[in-house]
């Protein structure tokens, strides 16, 4: 009798165990097998289909050629490093000679001009998208907070926005250039004219949902709230402060992250054509540039590309996780 | 010197007069008069109920006494002022507590003091108020905790510390307890009787429920039904405080006023639901306006 109330016992536990080893299971095939599957398959149909596909610069990469190139951007940018190490190097040593020589002589530096890797290109994509971005913000958010406070601003201005938003960096670019280029003379630039006009293009793309996402979120505020700072005569200043903006900071961070959304994509094709040396430029050359390898170059920056685009928005929603009250408005 | 000044003698120069409002609201098809002549005078340190059906106007009241609303004629006079923009020293408890949802309730209750008293009192004198009045409210255990880490009953105790942080010279409660279940407003009523036997603030009310109309007050203002809604008839309640909800479930007074206000409520003031029937039921000068529509 004793022995089979042990056995019952351990066959509950075993089986508990068993569950829980389940379910165990099951998160770890939602969170890591499953999308090392779908990875897989789409890694294999996409050498499949690239087998069959021969363009004028010769067949389509596969995953393979793709790897293969960033092992050859990445030692290429090495290489480059190297160089501009022993450049600088040898300039050293010709200036201390020089010196040696004749102490009156002025020693003259110069920078090296080597080409920019693929790495110094991202590194150029990220500062052109970052500073767009913000610029867009600094425009918008105060404008979407007056707009979000006053009812005529927003009749006054919504029109107009709704016009704006949808249209295309490239249709925006010509006239940044030209613009550019006539009011942005100066003997010492502080900046490309190619960065500014890039830049420019992803701030007037990326204004729009941060504009509208703030508005909707200031002049949505619970009127209870409202009321709230009507009774306690808060000035303009410290209703903004401390009603609007902390109420709205969920619909701003909402229109942030889509903003970074739109600056990215932007970037790549006003880089294309402002020739600003990041990685649109690097995608535009490789096309130009035309050998048997630019297919597969190019495809390894598509493949960055997406994965810098990624790692931003992860990074914009840790940002807003941090800063926002309403953790529910906080999801992927 | 003439008759009027005489006659405001009489009744000792109210400390709050709501004198002669009506409040028309424009609408697409003309003016809908929510409120015709209310007219009513409270004493200091006074608690007021007032109750009516949903609909009625007694909210529009208090808020023209918050200064949210301005009646369309006629005005309030708080102390011989008159009021016309919202202010702290008419606090208003929100039926939805409208707690700040990312400030603790401490820092909440720290907004409106800050505003109040930022001139008057040292930071060190602030913290000591605020913790008092949130003692008060028997929320001193969970002050550093935020909105949506409280109950709703939490809530508007918190929301009824920042009311009375602000030392108000009239506490105005928009229905406080409407939204909480039976036995937590049972226990808010109660903290509220203890509150009010300490600081005897002057206190107008709105609520639904008669027990608490009748628990609670000095006076009940029981308004007729909008649209042009007034008072119909004020009951003063001279129950001894403090007052006790078991004791006076059998006392005759008690159930006297409670039977008075139910009798107006649902008897005198009868919500005609029925679409037909309430055409004849109302007058006709605004069953033209409805015409017109």
């Amino acid at each position: 009798m004793s022995i089979t109330t042990v056995n019952m016992g351990d066959i509950s536990m075993s089986e508990k165990i068993l569950q829980k080893a389940k379910r165990l299971l099951n998160k770890m095939a939602n969170v890591l097998l499953l999308p090392v599957f779908g990875i897989t398959l789409f890694l294999f149909l996409w050498a499949i289909a690239a087998q069959n596909i021969n363009t004028s610069l010769g067949e389509f990469p596969g995953p393979t050629a793709v790897v293969e190139q960033f092992s050859a951007l990445y030692d290429e940018h090495n290489t480059e490093r190297d160089k501009a190490v022993a450049f600088y190097e040898r300039q050293e040593v010709r200036n201390a000679r020089k010196l040696a020589k004749n102490p009156d002589y002025v020693v003259k530096i110069r920078a090296y001009t080597g080409k920019e890797t693929f790495i110094d290109q991202i590194f150029t994509s990220l500062i052109t998208v970052t500073s767009g971005f913000l610029v867009a913000a600094v425009i918008a958010i105060p404008l979407g907070i007056w707009m979000g406070l006053s009812k005529r601003l927003n009749s006054a201005l919504n029109p107009m926005i709704q016009i704006f938003k949808p249209v295309s960096p490239l249709a925006w670019l010509p006239l940044v250039t030209m613009v550019v280029s006539a009011l942005y003379v100066s003997d010492d630039p502080m900046m490309s004219k190619s960065f500014l006009t890039s830049m420019i293009t992803v701030s007037l793309c990326s204004l729009w949902p941060m504009v509208i996402n703030t508005s909707i979120g200031v002049s949505s505020i619970d009127s209870d709230l409202l009321n709230v700072s009507k009774v306690l005569r808060l000035s303009t200043i410290t209703h903004i402060k401390k009603i609007v903006l902390p109420a709205s900071i969920p619909m701003i961070f909402t229109g942030m992250r889509l903003s970074f959304g739109v600056a990215w994509m932007v970037l790549i094709a006003a880089e294309m054509l402002a020739q600003n040396p990041g990685l649109g430029k690097f995608v535009w050359d490789e096309f130009q540039n035309g050998s048997s390898d630019s297919l597969a170059r190019i495809m390894a920056a598509v493949v960055v590309i997406g994965f810098i685009g990624f790692l931003l928005d992860r990074a914009m929603l840790q940002l807003q996780r941090k800063v926002s009250w309403d953790k529910s408005s906080v999801s992927v | 010197m003439n008759k009027v000044t005489d006659e405001a003698h009489v009744i000792e120069h109210p400390f709050l007069n709501i004198s002669h409002i009506d409040m028309v609201f424009p609408t697409d098809n003309g003016g809908f008069t929510a409120l015709k002549e209310v007219d009513l005078q409270i004493k200091k340190g006074e608690f007021i109920s007032l109750i009516g059906h949903s609909g009625c106007g007694k909210s529009t009241v208090l808020n023209i006494v918050a200064g949210l609303y301005q009646a369309t004629t006629g005005g309030i006079l708080l102390k011989n002022k008159e009021v016309n923009e919202p202010g702290p020293e008419r606090a208003v408890v929100f039926q939805n507590h409208s707690l700040l949802p990312w400030l603790t309730a401490y820092q909440n209750v720290e907004l409106a003091v800050k505003q109040v008293f930022a001139k008057t009192m040292s930071k060190g004198e602030m913290k000591e108020w605020i913790e008092y009045n949130l003692k008060l409210v028997h929320m001193d255990h969970a002050m550093h905790k935020r909105p949506d880490e409280i109950s709703g009953g939490m809530k508007q105790r918190v929301g009824i510390a920042r009311a009375l942080a602000m030392q108000p010279e009239v506490l105005l409660m928009d229905e406080p307890f409407g939204a909480l279940d039976a036995l937590t407003r049972a226990h808010m009523q109660d903290s509220l009787m203890e509150i009010q036997n300490e600081l005897n603030n002057t206190v107008i009310m709105i609520t639904h429920d008669v027990d608490e109309a009748v628990l609670l007050s000095d006076r009940i203002v029981m308004m007729t039904n909008g649209p042009e809604a007034t008072i119909g008839e004020i009951l003063d309640v001279n129950l001894e405080r403090p007052r006790s909800r078991l004791s006076l479930a059998k006392d005759i007074e008690y159930n006297r006023l409670r039977s008075e206000v139910l009798t107006f409520l649902y008897e005198k003031q009868r919500k005609v639901e029925n679409i037909t029937s309430k055409k004849t039921t109302v007058k006709p000068q605004s069953t033209q306006s409805v015409k017109e529509a």
